[in-house]
C-alpha cells in the first residue's frame, strides 16, 4: 500500500528573468497611473456612490433581520453586540457560514445553510463597514494558495490552529458548550476571514503574526485536510483512539469471537 | 510408533532415532494424547497468544527500516505535506515506513492493530478466568502472572506508539513525564534519569526501543511460556456437565483434535487482523506531524488501554498541596498513581481476597456458573464498570463536540457517574443471577415450558413441560452451595477467642457472600419432580444414546491414570 498524497504542489518558487518582471512592472504601473489620471475623478464619484448605495439598502436588510440583537444603528444590545468596527469581512463571513441571523439565542452560533444571497451580504457588509473602520472582505488573489507550501502551512496550522480545531480539522471542545468547529466545509474565503476577524472565542491572527504568504499555506493546508485520500484505509471519522477503541471492541473482537463460537459448536 | 519393528519409511527412522537417544515417545504420546476441554470462552487466551505471535512477527519486519534516533533531520521522502520539515529521524522512519517501504504502511497497521488485539484478548480473557471462578486453587499463581502479562502488555504498548515520535505520541509522553515529575520527593531525579536530562532530549527514545523491542517482549515470551506449562501442568479447568467431575477432564485429545482446531483458529486470527489492517486506518502518525513540545492538539487521545489512566487524570478534581515552597500535585498522583496502584493490587490480590472471604481452600477444577455467585459476578461488573466510566472520561472532549454539549457539564457528570453508576450494576448484576438460578431451579423441577397447551377433559388448560436434557441437568447440578462461615468468635468459656475481631469481619462477609444464593432443590424434591414425567425413562435413553454419539465422534471421557492423574 502506498499512499498518493493528493496535492502536489510544488515548493520550489519558480524563477523568471528579473528584467522582464521589471519591465512587466513598469508597463503596467505607468497604464495604471494613466488610466487612473484620465478616470480617478469618474471612477471615485461612481464607488463612493454605489458603496453608499448598498450600504442604505443594507441599513434596510439590517433593520429587518439584524436590528432586534444588535440594536437598530448596529450599536448592540441585550442580544447580541455591538458592530461598529468589525468590518465588512466580519459581516460576510458570519452570514456567509449561515451563523447569523443567530437562530436562538444559544452559547455559539452554528454553521448553517446561509439565509441570505451573496448580493444581499454585500450590501450588509458595506452598510456594517459604513459604520467604522475594520477589516474588508480579503481579494481573491489573497487567498489564493495555488503556489503555496501544503507543508509550510501544516507546520503553522499545527502551531496555530490545531490546538483548538484539531490535527485533522475535526474540531475540538472548548470550555462551557463552546467549540472550535471543525473545518471540513469552510472555503478559503471563509478561512482568510476567519483569519482576519476572530469570531468568538477565536483569536485575530492579523497580518503581523502570521503574514498573508503564510495566511495561504494555511489555506492550502486545510484544503489538504478537506481532500486528503486515507491512505491507510478507512480512518473511522479520523477522530483518533477514540473510534479505533469502538472498532476494536465491536467488530474487530467481535468477529474473532464469533469465530471462537463457530468453532466451539462445531466440537459437539 | 512401533518399538518393535524395524521402521522403513524416512520418517519413521528418523523417529527411532530420536527415540532411541532421548526416548521421547513416551512424553510425547503422554502430551499428545492430553485432553483438553472445549468451550468458546476457553479460546480468548488464544487470541491473546497469536496476536503475540502476529507482533513478534510484524515487529521485526519494522525494527528493519525503523531508526529509533531524536537526531533532527529534514523529512524527502514522498509524503509533500510534510517535505522540507524539520522531524526526529524516528519520526521520519516511521513515515518512510508508511510511504516509501514496500508493504510498510500494512505492517504498521498490522502491529498496531495485533496490539490492540493482544491486550483487549488478555483484558477479556481475565474476565472469563474471573467470571467462571478459574483462579481459585490451585490456580493463583496464574492469576498472577496473567495480571503481570495485562501490565506489561499496557507498557509495550505505550511505549510501542511512543516510537514514532509523532506529535499525539509526543502530548502522551509528556503527560507521562509530568506524572513521574510529580511523585514526590523522587519525582525530578525520576523523571531526569528516564529522559537523561530536560524534557525531551535525545536520550530518550533510544532507550525506549531497547524496552519494546527487548526487555519487555523477552519478560512477557518467558510469563506465556510460563503461564501455558501451568495451564498443561495443572489440567484445563472445564464447565459442570455429563460425566464431569472434580477429578477428570472431558474433552478431545491435544492431537489431531485440538491441534487441528488451534492451528485453523490462528490462521483465523492472523487473517482478521491482516483483513482490518488492510481496510482500517490506525495511528495515521503523518496526520499528526512531528513531535515538538511547543505544539498540542485538540481531541488527544492515547490507545484504548492507556485510556482509563488519561480519564481518571481528566476527571480528578484540581488539587495541589504547597508546603515549604514544594508543590504535592495531588490531581495527578491520586489519578495517575495511587489509583492504578490500588487497581493493579486488588486485581492481583482477588484470588486471596476471595479466599479470606469465603474460607474456601478446596481446589476446583469445575467452574462456577457465573449467575451461581452472584457477588463475585456482581463485584466483577462493578470492576468493570468503574473502569468503562473512566475510559469514557479520557474522551470526554469527543463526547462534548460530538454530541454538541458542554465539556464542564460532562466532566462534573462523570465525577458523580464514577461512583454512583458501579454501585447500581453491582445490585442490578446481582439481581439478575439470583432470578436466574431461580429460574434453574424451575427448570429443574418443571422441566421446559413448551408452549403447548393440554386442555382437560374437565376444561382446565395446563402447559405440557418437556423434561430437561441430561446435559442441561448436569450443567445446573454443578452448582455448589456454599455455607456461610461459622468461625469461633468466643472460646468454650465465653471468653472472646483470640481472632475474634477477624473471625467475625469473615463470617459477616461470608454472609455478605453467599447467604442471599438460593439453594439447589433437594434430592427428594428433584425425585418428586422426576415422577412428575411419564417419560423419565425416555431421559434416560436420551442420555446414554448422546453419551454413544459423543464417544462416536472421537470424543474421550478421560479417567485420571497412573502416569496422568490430576494432581490431586
Ligand atoms: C438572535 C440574535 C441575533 C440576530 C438576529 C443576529 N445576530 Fe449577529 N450576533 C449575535 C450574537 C449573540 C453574536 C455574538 C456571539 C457569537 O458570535 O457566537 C453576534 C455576532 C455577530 C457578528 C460578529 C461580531 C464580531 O465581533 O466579530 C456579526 C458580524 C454579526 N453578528 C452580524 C449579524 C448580522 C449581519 C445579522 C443579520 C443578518 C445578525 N448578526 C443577526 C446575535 C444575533
Ligand atoms: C482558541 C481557539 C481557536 C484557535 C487557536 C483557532 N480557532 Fe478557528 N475557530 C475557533 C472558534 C471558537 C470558532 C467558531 C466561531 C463561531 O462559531 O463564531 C472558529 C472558527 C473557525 C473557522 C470557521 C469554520 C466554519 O466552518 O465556519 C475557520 C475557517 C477557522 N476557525 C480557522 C482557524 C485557523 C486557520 C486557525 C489558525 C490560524 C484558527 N482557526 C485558530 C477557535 C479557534
Ligand atoms: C509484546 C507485544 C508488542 C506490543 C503490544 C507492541 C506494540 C506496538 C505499538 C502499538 C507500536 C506503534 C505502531 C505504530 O502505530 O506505528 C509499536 C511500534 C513498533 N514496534 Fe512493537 N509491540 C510489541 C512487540 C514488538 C516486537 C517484539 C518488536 C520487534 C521485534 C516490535 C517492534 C516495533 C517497532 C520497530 C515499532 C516502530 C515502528 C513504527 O512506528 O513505524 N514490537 N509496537
Amino acid at each position: 500500500m502506498k499512499g498518493k498524497p493528493a496535492v502536489n504542489v510544488s515548493s520550489s518558487k519558480r524563477r523568471r528573468p528579473m528584467a522582464a518582471g521589471v519591465l512587466l512592472l513598469l508597463a503596467l504601473v505607468s497604464t495604471g497611473a494613466a488610466y487612473a489620471v484620465t478616470t480617478s475623478a469618474l471612477s471615485a464619484k461612481s464607488s463612493s456612490a454605489a458603496n453608499a448605495d448598498n450600504a442604505r439598502q443594507g441599513k434596510l436588510l439590517f433593520t429587518e433581520g439584524c436590528s432586534s440583537c444588535h440594536g437598530l444603528a448596529a450599536q448592540g444590545g441585550s442580544n447580541g453586540p455591538s458592530l461598529v468596527g468589525v468590518g465588512a469581512a466580519a459581516v460576510d463571513f458570519q452570514v456567509g457560514t449561515g451563523r447569523m441571523p443567530m437562530a436562538a439565542a444559544g452559547v455559539q452560533a452554528r454553521r448553517k445553510p446561509p439565509v441570505y444571497t451573496q448580493a444581499e451580504i454585500d450590501k450588509l457588509a458595506a452598510y456594517v463597514a459604513s459604520l467604522g473602520p475594520g477589516p474588508s472582505v480579503p481579494k481573491a488573489s489573497q487567498y489564493d494558495f495555488s503556489d503555496a507550501n501544503v507543508a509550510a502551512g501544516g507546520e503553522i496550522y499545527r502551531l496555530n490552529c490545531s490546538q483548538c480545531h484539531n490535527y485533522a480539522g475535526k474540531g475540538g471542545a472548548l470550555s462551557d458548550g463552546k467549540v472550535a468547529p471543525q473545518l471540513m466545509d469552510a472555503s478559503p474565503k471563509q478561512i482568510y476571514e476567519a483569519m482576519i476577524t476572530g469570531p468568538q472565542s477565536m483569536p485575530v491572527f492579523s497580518d503581523r503574526q502570521i503574514p498573508a504568504k503564510n495566511k495561504q499555506e494555511i489555506i492550502a493546508y486545510i484544503n489538504y485536510l478537506q481532500s486528503a485520500p486515507d491512505p491507510g484505509g478507512s480512518a473511522l471519522g479520523r477522530l483518533g483512539p477514540v473510534t479505533e477503541t469502538v472498532f476494536l471492541f465491536t467488530v474487530a473482537i467481535g468477529a474473532l469471537v464469533a469465530f471462537a463460537i463457530w468453532i466451539g459448536s462445531k466440537a459437539r | 510408533m512401533s518399538t518393535s519393528t524395524q521402521p522403513s519409511t524416512p520418517v519413521g527412522k528418523t523417529a527411532r532415532w530420536v527415540d532411541d537417544r532421548y526416548t521421547t515417545s513416551n512424553a510425547l504420546r503422554r502430551n499428545l494424547g492430553k485432553v483438553f476441554p472445549d468451550h468458546w470462552s476457553f479460546m480468548l487466551g488464544e487470541v491473546a497468544l497469536y496476536s503475540f505471535v502476529i507482533l513478534l512477527l510484524s515487529g521485526t519486519y519494522l525494527t528493519l527500516f525503523f531508526k529509533p534516533s531524536m537526531v533532527d533531520v529534514i523529512y524527502n521522502g514522498t509524503y509533500v505535506p510534510l517535505k522540507g520539515v524539520k522531524m526526529t529521524e524516528a519520526y521520519a522512519s516511521s513515515l518512510d515506513i508508511s510511504f516509501d517501504v514496500r508493504g510498510g504502511l500494512l505492517m504498521r497497521q498490522i502491529h498496531h492493530w495485533a496490539a490492540l488485539f493482544f491486550v483487549g484478548a488478555m483484558t477479556i480473557h481475565m474476565f472469563r478466568v474471573f467470571f467462571t471462578g478459574a483462579f481459585r486453587k490451585p490456580r493463583e499463581v496464574n492469576w498472577v502472572i496473567g495480571t503481570v502479562l495485562v501490565l506489561l502488555g499496557i507498557v509495550e504498548g505505550f511505549a510501542g506508539y511512543s516510537l514514532p515520535d509523532d506529535l499525539l505520541s509526543g502530548t502522551g509522553l509528556r503527560i507521562t513525564q509530568g506524572i513521574a515529575s510529580a511523585i514526590p520527593i523522587v519525582g525530578t531525579y525520576v523523571s531526569f534519569g528516564l529522559f537523561g536530562g530536560e524534557f525531551p532530549g535525545t536520550d530518550f527514545l533510544p532507550r525506549l526501543y531497547a524496552i519494546h523491542i527487548l526487555l519487555i517482549p523477552g519478560i512477557i515470551l518467558a510469563l506465556v511460556t510460563a503461564h501455558l506449562l501451568m495451564v498443561w501442568y495443572q489440567k484445563h479447568t472445564q464447565w459442570p456437565g455429563p460425566g464431569r467431575t472434580e477429578n477428570n477432564v472431558v474433552g478431545y485429545r491435544f492431537f489431531p483434535v485440538y491441534m487441528a482446531k488451534a492451528g485453523g483458529f490462528f490462521f483465523i486470527v492472523f487473517g482478521v487482523t491482516t483483513l482490518i489492517s488492510a481496510f482500517v486506518t490506525i495511528n495515521p502518525v503523518w496526520m499528526f506531524g512531528p513531535y515538538t513540545p511547543d505544539q498540542v492538539s485538540a481531541g488527544s487521545q492515547p490507545d484504548w488501554y492507556m485510556g482509563f489512566l488519561d480519564g481518571a487524570v481528566r476527571v480528578m478534581p484540581n488539587l495541589e498541596l504547597v508546603f515549604w515552597h514544594h508543590t504535592l500535585s495531588l490531581n495527578l498522583i491520586v489519578p495517575a498513581v495511587v489509583l492504578p496502584g490500588i487497581m493493579t493490587l486488588l486485581l492481583g490480590a482477588y484470588p486471596w481476597i476471595e479466599q479470606f472471604v469465603t474460607g474456601d481452600k478446596r481446589e476446583h477444577h469445575l467452574l462456577d456458573r457465573p449467575r451461581n455467585t452472584p457477588t463475585r459476578t456482581a463485584l466483577g461488573v462493578t470492576a468493570i464498570t468503574f473502569y468503562l466510566m473512566l475510559w469514557v472520561s479520557g474522551a470526554n472532549d469527543i463526547i462534548a463536540t460530538t454530541f454538541e454539549s458542554s465539556i464542564n457539564a460532562i466532566t462534573i457528570s462523570l465525577r458523580i457517574l464514577l461512583f454512583v453508576v458501579p454501585p447500581i450494576a453491582f445490585t442490578i448484576t446481582k439481581r439478575i443471577c439470583l432470578s436466574l438460578q431461580r429460574r434453574d431451579n424451575d427448570k429443574l423441577l418443571h422441566g421446559h415450558e413448551t408452549g403447548r397447551l393440554l386442555r382437560l377433559p374437565h376444561g382446565e388448560f395446563v402447559e405440557i413441560h418437556a423434561p430437561l436434557t441430561q446435559k442441561e441437568q448436569a450443567e445446573i447440578l454443578g452448582k455448589v452451595d456454599m455455607p456461610v462461615l461459622a468461625l469461633e468468635t468466643v472460646d468454650a468459656n465465653g471468653v472472646a477467642a483470640p481472632w475474634a475481631l477477624v473471625n467475625n469481619l469473615r463470617n459477616r462477609l461470608s454472609s455478605w457472600f453467599y447467604a442471599i444464593n438460593v439453594a439447589k432443590p433437594s434430592p427428594a424434591e428433584l425425585e418428586a419432580a422426576a415422577g412428575h414425567f411419564s417419560h423419565v425413562s425416555a431421559v434416560e435413553l436420551e442420555a446414554t444414546h448422546r453419551h454413544r454419539e459423543f464417544e462416536a465422534l472421537g470424543g474421550v471421557l478421560h479417567q485420571p491414570s497412573e502416569d496422568e492423574s490430576v494432581n490431586h
